[in-house]
């Protein structure tokens, strides 16, 4: 497979006060096309700062960063809103959907920014729409769907750029099982049916089931002695949440 | 992007309404203001504005219009020979005493001309004629001043400076800045209100021929006519606006006012805007995270101002035309007109654009990693 991301001894240190904090620490990563991978650790490991710097987000100290085949660890900062744009989707874990504007509208946004306007755009996201289930709900405004469907509004949003890579920064979070089911299956299929390559930062056990790999970072490191965790597979039939969370753990 | 915009502005109907009360309370603060200022600077040189004359020759040294110093009156007959003169006619401005019919006194601005010939006349008369100031004793005042003067009707008769005056008609709209109303009469009556000699007259004004060179002949009266001071009405009214908006002071007042109204308008309108822009600040964060420019983002918070500024502008001239229309009969000369509409539209979307950049400098510093705090 193809690597979409190629992340190689990125660091990051932020200064806080007088003191510095290292935020990561050398991390090599590669996600490739096709894949869902799992970013897990405790709170402060360094997980968001890594999909940020991964989605171009916020620049590294030190390292490379390959984006679709491109060196974007040099870019100056307002070079960094086209990769964004071109590459990568974002699902974030408050859905991040514009309240003012309807499910179809939150849409026609992204494909603004593409340059895509008028009834090609409206077609366009009532497609998107469909696919996620949710083309009767085009003129909904955020406030009257459901946790899950504001979620699946959020992935049709983040595809309306067709991006070649999928951010998601816990995106169950916030849902119950059935929601948060529904979503990573579509995550799956986005990976596996359409190619992108699909990171998923997360500490909600019950999706590790989705994972072609889970990788562990803590104290700002990928975890070497975990580098391709392999969840036990009674659990995962089991749906033992606690008992993945515990042995994670 | 437009959408987004409107959405954001009229989405939350409290918000929406905070921001309009700010727009519109700074465009009506500003028109009026700027209203009574140039009301004001206007009042001041009215006389000269519609004295018809291209030229005034006034004794030398005339810093403003009501500060004329008699001189001569035969220099009349020395300016109607000048070459491309076409009329001349003497003018008197003068302050003198009105007593009412119950006894109390009011100091007026006497003002006499050639009913003949209408140089220096009254305008926008409304009862009455210009010739029947040509009858024994006719004045004519301005019905704003009514009640000052204790007048109710044509016909009634008062005394000026002793001599007796009978209102022959009232004209609209001719106030006078010192609170002094004019009284407009014949050169002749003029004389014995002022008072002032037979053989006096504080200015000339003159009336060029058709074509003729106003400047050459300036200069052929300058030449042939001793000690005066020749001003085009132009020139003359800008000193007398000059000296009663500057040198007195009570022209910076009103100007300082003016300048305090666009202020306080604008720091009203960039905080309500300011608060808008945060109620959606994450939504800019996200913006930016997908991908938007900084350009973006900025031109959908300009959008939103413009549309703010256009509602609160319409809002505001509807609001300042019925404030300007009640205070007309109270006497502040508040003045609007279709440069200043256009003047204070600009300002406030200039005013408008200027408190979105406060919102676009916090926007520019908006880290998009804030939309993976929750």
């Amino acid at each position: 497979m193809k690597a979409a991301i190629i992340v190689r001894d990125v660091t990051k240190t932020y200064a806080e006060g007088g003191a510095s904090v290292r935020a990561l620490r050398g991390v090599d990563l590669e996600v490739h096309s096709g894949e869902i991978v799992m970013l897990v650790g405790p709170s402060g490991s360094g997980k968001t700062t890594l999909l940020s710097i991964m989605g171009c987000i916020l620049q590294a100290s030190s390292g490379s960063i390959r984006i679709a085949g491109q060196e974007v660890g040099h870019l100056r900062e307002n070079e960094l809103p086209r990769v964004r744009l071109n590459h990568i989707g974002f699902v974030f874990q408050g859905f991040n959907l514009f309240p003012t504007l309807t499910a179809g509208e939150n849409i026609e946004l992204m494909l603004d920014l593409k340059g895509i306007r008028g009834p090609q755009a409206r077609k366009r996201a009532y497609e998107l729409l469909e696919r996620v289930g949710l083309a009767d709900k085009f003129d909904v405004v955020p406030a009257n769907l459901s946790g899950g469907q504001k979620q699946r509004v959020a992935i049709a949003r983040a595809l309306a750029g067709d991006p070649k890579i999928i951010l998601a920064d816990e995106p169950t979070a916030a849902l119950d099982s059935h929601a948060g089911r529904t979503i990573m299956e579509m995550m799956r299929d986005l990976a596996h049916e359409r190619g992108r390559a699909v990171l998923i930062v997360t500490h909600d056990p019950r999706v590790l089931e989705f994972a072609d790999r889970t990788i562990r970072i803590e104290d700002g490191m990928i975890d070497e002695s975990a580098p391709e965790l392999a969840v036990p597979v009674e659990l995962l039939v089991q749906n033992k949440a606690q008992g993945v969370h515990n042995w994670l753990q | 992007m437009i959408s987004l915009a409107q959405r954001n502005l009229l989405h939350d109907k409290v918000r929406l309404t905070v921001t309009l009360t700010g727009i519109v309370f700074a465009v009506v603060l500003i028109v009026i203001e700027l209203g009574l200022y140039v009301g004001f600077t206007q009042t001041t040189s009215c006389l000269i504005d519609h004295s018809g004359a291209d030229l005034w020759v006034t004794s030398k040294h005339v810093p403003y219009l009501e500060l004329g110093t008699p001189f001569n009156a035969r220099k009349l007959y020395q300016v109607k020979v000048v070459p491309g003169v076409a009329d001349a006619e003497k003018f008197i401005n003068s302050w003198t005493r009105w007593n009412r019919l119950d006894g109390a006194q009011e100091t007026v601005q006497v003002v006499g001309f050639n009913p003949d010939a209408g140089l220096g006349g009254p305008w926008n008369v409304v009862e009455g004629s210009i010739r029947d100031l040509k009858t024994p004793d006719g004045v004519m005042v301005d019905k704003v001043y009514k009640k000052k003067l204790g007048v109710s009707r044509v016909g009634e008769v008062f005394e000026i400076n002793g001599h007796r005056a009978r209102v022959v008609g009232f004209t609209r709209g001719i106030r006078a800045f010192t609170t002094d109303p004019y009284v407009f009469t014949s050169f002749r009556h003029a004389q014995d209100y002022a008072p002032l000699r037979d053989d006096q007259t504080t200015y000339i004004l003159v009336k060029t021929e058709p074509g003729a060179n106003v400047n050459e002949v300036r200069r052929n009266i300058l030449a042939r006519v001793k000690d005066v001071d020749v001003l085009t009405s132009a020139e003359f009214s800008r000193t007398t606006q000059r000296y009663w908006t500057l040198t007195t002071g009570a022209g910076i007042a009103i100007l300082l006012a003016a300048v305090l109204g666009l202020i306080v308008g604008f720091v009203v309108v960039a905080q309500t805007i300011y608060a808008t822009t945060m109620d959606h600040l994450k939504e800019f964060g996200t913006l930016k995270a997908m991908g938007a420019p900084n350009s973006y983002v900025y031109k959908v918070i300009l959008i939103q101002a413009t549309v703010g500024a256009v509602i609160g502008y319409t809002l505001g001239m509807i609001i300042s035309g019925f404030v300007i229309r009640f205070a007309q009969p109270a006497g502040a000369p508040i003045l609007m007109n279709g440069w200043m509409a256009i003047s204070i539209f600009l300002l406030t979307l200039f005013m408008c654009a200027g408190a979105a950049l406060v919102s676009i400098n916090r926007v520019t510093k908006l880290d998009p990693a804030m939309v993976f705090k929750g």
